[in-house]
C-alpha cells in the first residue's frame, strides 16, 4: 500500500503544521480583558506609530499622540492658541533674538531623573545633529551654530550648537541666528521636548520603551495591537491626567473604530468615517464632536507649469470665485469642513477678515475676472490629488464647479498614493495645479504663509516667488514684538489675495466622538484629542 | 516517492529566486520614494532623507540592493523595516500565524462542511434537500466576501449581539471563527458543489454498481469506493484553494479587523516598503509551493494508480 503509506506523511505535515500556527500566537493573549481595558483606563483609536518613539522623529499623527503623553516641552496652547507654561516657568527676549528660558524646579522623569537646562541642551543638540537623522532636526535650524552640527554634506563640525548655553541648572539661553518674535510658540511642539540620560546610552531601546517627563509613564507597547500607558503620579504640570492611563489602540479602518466605539468597546474616536458621517450624531449623542481646527485645504498652482507660468493672478482669483464652497462643503465633505475665507484658519493668532470677495462663489464675476487675466491657456488644467485619501469626490465636483462657472476645463490628474503624489510635488513634475494641506505646527498665522509661500520655504512645492511678498514677510520676521509681527503678517496676507499663490479651499474640522463611558473629551488647536483630560464615568 | 519530492523541493528554489527578483524589481519600478514619503506634507530637510537612505542602504543600485536582501536572507536576516526600525522576521512572526491560524480555520470549515454538503447532495441528485444546496450556494458564490461580512456583522453584532463586531484579540480562536466563515463562504459553495457533480456521477458508473452488486455495505461503497475517486477533483480544487484563502484574507481581515499579513502588505506596499512586501511574498510563495506539492502526493493516496518515480 504505498499510497497509504504516503498519506500518514501528509497527515503527518498537517498536523505539524497547525500545531505549530496554533501554539505560536497562543502567548500574545494573556488573558487581557476585552473592553476598554484596566479599569479606569480610557481608550482611543490611535493606531501604529510609524516610527520609535522618539520626539525629534515623529511627525505624524500616531506617533505624536503618544509623545505628547509621555514627554513634555517648555510651553504647550490653550483651545484658543494662547501659550500655557508646562514645563518653563517662563520663555522671554527682550530683542527676540536671545530667549531665556527659566525651568519649573523639581520636575522629573519617570525615572526619578531631575528634568535640568543639561536635560534640555543636550537633546536638542542631539536632534539637530545631522549623524542621528532626526525628522524634525530642521526644526532647530534657528539655533545659532545649528549649520555646524548639521552641514548639507559631510561630518558635522561640532557636537554642540553655539547659541544653546546653560546659565545654571533651572535657566538656560537661546540664541537665534537672526530675530524671529514668534519663537517661543515654535518651543511648544513636541519636538523640543527634553531628553533624560540614559537615552544616549541607546536611542534603539529607548525608541521602544520611552522614558519622558509627561503626565503619563510608558507600559507597553504590543506592536500593531495597543500601546498602553499609565497616569504619573508625581507630574506637575497643568495637563496632569485626570484619567488613570490611557490605552491607544489600533484599528485598520475608521468604520471598524466606530462600530467599536457605538458598542462600547472603545471610547473615543478621533475621525468619523464617511460611511457613518450620516448618522454619527444621532448614534453617539452628546458624544458626537464637530469643532474646527488650524489646518487648511487649498489648490495650488504649479507656477513652473506650462498652464500657470506667468499666469495673471485675476485668472486665479477667478478660478476661486467660480468655486462654491458652500454647497461643496456641505454636500460632497458631508459638512466635515468649513469655507476658506482667507489663507489663515480661525484658531491662529492673526486670523483675520479679509475682507475680500475672491473667496465666495460669484460665477458672473469669475468668469469676467478669468477673461480679464487673459484666460487659462488651453482653456483646460489639471488638478493633481492622491486616490488614497479620499479627495476623488470633491476634486470632482470643484472642478465641476469651475467648467460651469468660467467654462474652463479642469479634470482631476489622480495619483495613485501618497508616496507618487508627493514625489511628483517634489520633482516639480505637477502639470497644473495639486491638492495641498497645512496643518498648523504651532497657532501663529506665520506658520500658514512663510512656510508656504517664502521663495525659500521647503513645503513651497508650487515655487510661487515673489520679492515684494519675500520682504514683506522678512520684514514680519524682524518685528520686535509678536503682536507687531503677527500684525505684519495680517498685511502679507491682504497681499497674497493680490498674488493668489494658492486658491484656499476650506478649514479641516474635527468629526469625532466618544461613547457613554468617559467625558470631558477636548480637543486641541491642531484637531488633537486631549486624552488627559478625559474623565471615566 | 522520495526522489520525487526531493526533485520538488529543489525546484523551489529557482522559483523562489525569480520571483523574489520579480517582486523586488517591481517595488523598486513604483514610483515614491520610501523615505521621502515618512516624511509627509510637511517640510523636511533632504540631508536627513539621504542620510536615511545611506544608513539603510537604498542608495545603491538594484541588483546590489537584490544581492544584500538575498545574502541577509541566507543568514536568516529578513531586512529592517525603513519606518518603524523593527526587523522584518518581527513583523511576519506577528502577522503570520494570525492569517495561518484563519486561513486553517476557514480551510476546515470548507473542507467539513464543503464536502459534507456535496455528499449529502449527490447521493439524492435532483431531490429537493439538492435543490436547495444549489440555491444556496449559487447566492453564496454570487455574493462578494465585503458584502457577506458587512451582512453576517451587522446581523450577528449589530442585530442580535451574538458576537462583538470586530476582532479585538486577533489571537483568539472563537473571535476568528466569523472571519473565517466569511472568508469559506465562496470555497465552501464551489466545494460543495464539485463534490456534488462528482459524486453524482460516480454514483451511476461501473465500478459503483459492481460494488452494489457484490453485496458491500453501503457504509462502504459510499465511504471506500465512490469518496475515494469522487475527491480527486476535490482535494486538487482544496491544495490550490489554500493559497487563494491566504490572498482572500486581506479583504476579511480589513473587515473584522484582523491583524494578519494582508493589512500589513497592504500598508508595507503603499509605504514602499520593499523588503517587508518581498519578505512577505516569498512566504506566501513557499506556501503556494508547499500546498502544490501536497496535492499531487496526495492523487497518489487517493489512486494508487498515479505513481511518481
Amino acid at each position: 500500500m504505498r499510497g497509504a503509506k504516503s498519506a500518514k506523511w501528509v497527515a503527518g505535515a498537517i498536523v505539524v503544521a497547525l500545531a505549530a500556527t496554533a501554539c505560536g500566537g497562543g502567548g500574545g493573549g494573556e488573558g487581557e480583558s476585552k473592553g476598554s481595558g484596566p479599569a479606569g483606563y480610557v481608550s482611543i483609536d490611535v493606531g501604529e506609530p510609524q516610527k520609535p518613539l522618539i520626539p525629534a522623529d515623529t511627525n505624524e499623527a500616531n506617533g505624536s499622540y503618544v509623545i505628547q503623553s509621555l514627554f513634555t516641552q517648555l510651553l504647550d496652547f490653550d483651545a484658543k492658541g494662547d501659550i500655557v507654561y508646562t514645563n518653563a516657568e517662563s520663555v522671554t527676549s527682550d530683542d527676540s533674538k536671545t530667549w531665556t528660558v527659566k525651568l519649573k524646579k523639581g520636575w522629573k522623569f519617570h525615572n526619578g531623573e531631575e528634568v535640568t537646562s543639561k536635560s534640555y541642551i543636550d537633546a536638542w543638540n542631539w536632534y539637530a545633529n545631522i549623524k542621528n537623522n532626526q525628522q524634525n532636526s530642521f526644526w532647530f535650524q534657528d539655533i545659532k551654530g545649528y549649520e555646524d552640527v548639521h552641514p548639507e554634506k559631510g561630518e558635522p563640525k561640532a557636537e554642540a550648537m553655539s547659541g544653546l548655553k546653560a546659565v545654571d541648572d533651572h535657566t538656560f539661553t537661546i540664541e537665534l541666528k537672526y530675530t524671529m518674535p514668534y519663537f517661543n510658540y515654535k518651543l511648544g511642539y513636541a519636538t523640543w521636548a527634553p531628553l533624560p540620560e540614559v537615552f544616549y546610552d541607546d536611542p534603539k531601546a529607548f525608541g521602544q520603551k520611552p522614558i519622558g517627563n509627561g503626565p503619563y509613564t510608558f507600559e507597553k507597547w504590543d506592536h500593531k495591537k495597543l500601546i498602553q500607558v499609565k497616569a504619573w503620579d508625581e507630574y506637575l504640570g497643568p495637563n496632569k491626567a485626570k484619567n488613570k492611563g490611557v490605552q491607544f489602540k489600533n484599528y485598520t479602518t475608521v468604520e471598524a473604530a466606530y462600530k467599536d466605539v457605538v458598542s462600547g468597546n472603545l471610547d473615543m474616536i478621533r475621525q468619523v468615517g464617511p460611511t457613518d458621517l450620516p448618522k454619527y450624531k444621532q448614534d453617539l449623542g452628546d458624544g458626537a464632536i464637530e469643532q474646527p481646527y488650524a489646518a487648511i485645504q487649498s489648490l495650488t498652482p504649479a507656477f513652473y507649469s506650462k498652464t500657470f507660468k506667468d499666469i495673471d493672478p485675476k485668472v486665479l482669483q477667478g478660478l476661486s470665485m467660480a468655486i462654491d464652497r458652500d454647497t461643496i462643503t456641505k454636500t460632497v465633505l458631508n459638512n466635515t469642513r468649513t469655507p476658506a475665507k482667507g489663507f489663515t484658519p480661525p484658531g491662529v493668532k492673526g486670523y483675520q477678515n479679509l475682507d475680500t470677495d475672491v473667496f465666495t462663489y460669484n460665477p458672473a464675476k469669475a468668469k469676467q475676472l478669468v477673461q480679464e487675466g487673459g484666460g487659462v491657456p488651453g482653456n483646460k488644467f489639471t488638478i493633481q490629488y492622491n486616490t488614497d485619501g479620499g479627495h476623488k469626490e470633491w476634486v470632482t465636483a470643484v472642478c465641476e464647479s469651475i467648467r460651469k462657472a468660467t467654462g474652463v476645463d479642469c479634470v482631476g490628474d489622480p495619483k495613485p498614493d501618497f508616496p507618487t503624489d508627493l514625489e511628483a510635488r517634489d520633482n516639480d513634475q505637477v502639470k497644473g495645479m495639486y491638492r495641498g494641506g497645512w496643518v498648523a505646527d504651532y497657532p501663529v498665522n506665520a506658520n500658514f504663509m512663510k512656510e508656504l509661500f517664502h521663495t525659500t520655504a521647503e513645503a513651497n512645492n508650487g515655487r510661487f516667488s515673489n520679492k515684494e511678498v519675500d520682504e514683506l514677510m522678512n520684514k514680519a520676521d524682524q518685528a520686535k514684538s509678536l503682536d507687531e509681527s503677527v500684525k505684519a503678517f495680517q498685511e502679507v496676507e491682504k497681499k497674497l489675495v493680490e498674488y493668489m499663490p494658492s486658491i484656499p479651499l476650506w478649514y479641516y474640522r474635527i468629526n469625532g466622538g466618544h461613547g457613554k463611558n468617559v467625558d470631558n473629551v477636548n480637543v486641541d488647536f491642531h484637531g488633537d484629542l486631549e486624552v488627559w483630560g478625559v474623565t471615566t464615568k | 516517492m522520495g526522489r520525487y519530492v526531493a526533485r520538488r523541493l529543489l525546484q523551489m528554489i529557482p522559483v523562489f529566486i525569480g520571483s523574489t527578483l520579480i517582486i523586488f524589481c517591481m517595488m523598486y519600478a513604483l514610483p515614491g520614494d520610501p523615505v521621502r514619503a515618512m516624511m509627509g506634507d510637511q517640510a523636511y530637510d533632504p540631508t536627513v532623507v539621504a542620510g536615511i537612505k545611506k544608513e539603510l542602504g537604498l542608495d545603491q543600485p538594484l541588483l546590489q540592493q537584490y544581492l544584500n536582501y538575498m545574502m541577509g536572507l541566507f543568514q536568516g536576516d529578513f531586512g529592517t523595516q525603513i519606518a518603524s526600525q523593527r526587523p522584518i522576521a518581527d513583523i511576519i512572526l506577528d502577522a503570520f500565524p494570525v492569517t495561518i491560524r484563519l486561513t486553517l480555520f476557514a480551510f476546515t470549515f470548507v473542507t467539513l462542511v464543503g464536502i459534507g454538503l456535496g455528499v449529502v447532495a449527490g447521493l439524492r441528485p435532483d431531490t429537493l434537500r439538492d435543490r436547495g444546496l444549489l440555491t444556496l450556494t449559487l447566492v453564496l458564490v454570487s455574493m462578494p466576501s465585503f458584502v457577506l461580512g458587512f451582512l453576517l456583522q451587522y446581523l450577528l453584532a449589530f442585530q442580535w449581539s451574538v458576537t462583538t463586531p470586530t476582532v479585538t484579540d486577533s489571537t483568539n480562536l472563537s473571535q476568528l471563527a466569523l472571519p473565517a466563515i466569511v472568508l469559506a463562504s465562496l470555497s465552501l459553495a464551489y466545494v460543495a458543489r464539485l463534490t456534488r457533480t462528482s459524486i453524482a456521477e460516480n454514483l451511476r458508473s461501473d465500478y459503483i454498481r459492481t460494488a452494489v452488486a457484490k453485496g458491500l455495505p453501503r457504509r462502504r461503497i459510499v465511504g471506500v469506493h465512490l469518496m475515494r475517486n469522487s475527491l480527486i477533483p476535490v482535494v486538487t480544487f482544496l491544495g490550490i484553494e489554500i493559497g487563494s484563502l491566504m490572498t482572500g484574507a486581506i479583504v476579511t481581515e480589513g473587515i473584522f479587523n484582523v491583524r494578519g499579513i494582508g493589512i500589513e502588505v497592504y500598508e508595507a506596499l503603499s509605504r514602499r516598503e520593499g523588503a517587508t512586501v518581498v519578505g512577505i511574498a516569498s512566504l506566501m510563495v513557499l506556501i503556494y509551493l508547499a500546498a502544490s506539492l501536497i496535492v499531487d502526493l496526495l492523487y497518489a493516496v487517493l489512486d494508487p494508480r498515479i505513481r511518481y518515480a
